[in-house]
């Protein structure tokens, strides 16, 4: 026995380090729960040498930057892309707030209605292997970070933190073949769902095909995934197919466009009313309705009945009982009941067409 | 480096010649390779391409000779970046044990410090990780997990090309018997 576990101890120690780790593995997905221990571990040898590598990297740049090229551009530069991104928060929400203003419940929703809390993090490393889709940021439970919560720019949606550290988070970027996220159309309010792709792009699954969707059309977030609050910006339409069950659509996510360097993580988020599309007759110009015909002394012409012929009908009998002083209901049986034949009052030519008065000195008119 | 001329097939284990590291060479290598790809590729994403921690493993795998220290050095530097991404630990971590434990048999019959072999060994791997990775996701994890094979063979070349010259620097760090 010894001797063949020695002849074969080479396989013998690779299927048990194997099977070690399948047992892992199965317990992960069987359990749904994660071996945290071993995650914290390394995430904690690694992010303080990633922190201090891009401590370095941000220092020796900023003062080449501050320094050597440019005296004080760069942080004028940093001032204004900081003031940037904050005004085109603010902007997309006065906007939306514009949008609303002449909604019943515009005060209502404007009342209620705060920015989301945000919490600003750095990106200090990326998954660590080929085409990975996840990110750590230098923001972790310590600082309220949680598993679950939203990560934002201010260009659009970036992704969800899906494990929180002490001091870091590991964020599943949007363009991540497993992400997810419930979002909405701009224009027709079309419901979907996003999902990421392994590239640059994403696509939005559950359109039917009569749903009308346009190249060049804008993708927000609809709050029903309950990670992103509603209204913020997930990416513009590519590309739209007719697919054999459902429409493809590929969008460009806007918020990892420009690289990723800083995020904000959404700590308490707010919904928001989508903005409106601008339509497509904004930029006719109408002139103004022209003004009322002054009175040529004619009358006017009688608006035509509304309602259907039996209307018409029970009107005109009605009227034919009113005129000969029949009550309706209140006839007995044998008694004598009114000439249904005889021509019917006419009609006054003013208003209430659905409901003629009798008028017994003008000539009978029939109303039809 | 060395070459052992034309021959690319060694005529007995006693022709091998097993490669020493000093300890710290083992942890800091592997450790600099896992922090390359999660730091890297932030600024430089053209070199997301590369697999540095399976051609350290190769390496190191293919130069100690030894099946058992290659699975465990594989299983190691599998899991530590399973740990980092967002995977379930094992799944780089059992492609690696088997990357590991192939290298080490490979060097056993090969002479891995000829160009040529080391070309070929580092395409081969790349290829033989991405593919077990897929069938991987797919089979036990039940990923929906596409393939490119053509992508997949060009970055093979390419990782294959950066370990020739990654495996002549780390030639630098072996203490040879």
């Amino acid at each position: 026995m010894d001797s063949l576990l020695n002849r074969y101890r080479n396989v013998t120690v690779l299927v048990l380090v194997i099977m070690a780790q399948l047992v892992l593995l199965a317990y992960q997905v069987k359990t749904g729960n994660d071996v945290r221990l071993i995650r914290v571990w390394s995430v904690t040898a690694v992010t303080p040498l990633a922190r201090t590598l891009e401590g370095i990297r941000s220092g020796v740049t900023n003062f080449i930057g501050n320094y050597i090229t440019l005296h004080d551009t760069r942080a004028q530069n940093l001032e204004m892309r900081r003031e940037l991104g904050r005004l085109k928060m603010e902007n997309q929400f006065l906007r939306t707030e514009l949008s609303t203003a002449d909604r019943a419940r515009a005060l209502s929703v404007f009342q209620s209605r705060t920015q989301s809390r945000t919490l600003a993090a750095r990106v200090i490393g990326t998954g660590a292997g080929a085409g990975s889709k996840v990110v750590f940021i230098d923001r972790g439970s310590v600082s309220g970070v949680e598993k679950g919560m939203a990560v934002v720019t201010p260009d659009g949606i970036v992704g969800k933190v899906i494990a929180a550290f002490p001091v870091a988070s590991e964020v599943e970027l949007i363009t991540d073949s497993t992400f997810a996220a419930g979002v909405i159309s701009q224009k027709s309010r079309v419901h979907g769902v996003l999902r990421g792709q392994g590239s640059g792009t994403c696509r939005v699954d559950g359109v039917q095909t009569e749903e009308k969707v346009e190249v060049g059309e804008w993708f927000y977030t609809s709050g029903d995934d309950r990670v992103f609050p509603k209204g913020m910006r997930a990416g513009q339409v590519r590309v739209v197919r007719l697919g054999p069950t459902s429409q493809e659509i590929f969008l460009d996510p806007s918020g990892v466009q420009n690289g990723l360097e800083e995020v904000l993580i959404v700590l308490e988020g707010v919904h928001q009313m989508i903005p409106e599309a601008p339509s497509a007759s904004a930029a006719v110009h109408l002139q103004s309705p022209p003004p009322a015909e002054p009175s040529t002394g004619q009358a006017p012409i009688p608006p035509v009945a509304s309602g259907t012929d039996a209307d018409r009908l029970r009107d005109r009998y009605k009227a034919i009982g009113d005129a000969q002083g029949h009550k309706f209901g209140s006839g007995l049986p044998g008694s004598k009941p009114p000439d249904f034949n005889a021509p019917p009052p006419a009609t006054p030519a003013t208003p209430k067409p659905a409901a003629p008065t009798p008028a017994p000195t003008n000539p009978p008119a029939d109303p039809q | 480096m060395t070459y052992s001329g034309d021959r690319i097939l060694l005529g007995s284990q006693r022709e091998s010649r097993i490669s020493r590291f000093r300890p710290w060479v083992l942890f800091v290598i592997p450790l600099i390779a896992i922090l390359f790809n999660f730091y890297i590729p932030l600024f430089f994403h053209f070199l997301g391409f590369l697999d540095l921690p399976l051609l350290v493993t190769v390496y190191f795998a293919l130069m100690r000779r030894s099946p058992i220290a290659g699975t465990f050095i594989g299983a190691f530097i599998g899991l530590a970046q399973d740990s980092l991404a967002k995977n379930p630990l094992g799944q780089y971590g059992i492609v690696k044990t088997l990357v590991g434990y192939f290298a080490a048999s490979v060097g056993l019959r090969f002479d891995v410090d000829h160009p040529f072999i080391r070309l070929l060994l580092g395409f081969f791997f790349f290829f033989f990780h991405e593919f077990f990775s897929w069938v991987l996701a797919r089979a036990l994890l039940g990923q929906q997990v596409d393939f490119n094979l053509e992508s997949t063979l060009v970055l093979g070349l390419l990782n294959a090309v950066v370990a020739l010259f990654l495996f002549h620097f780390l030639d630098r760090l072996r203490e040879t018997i």
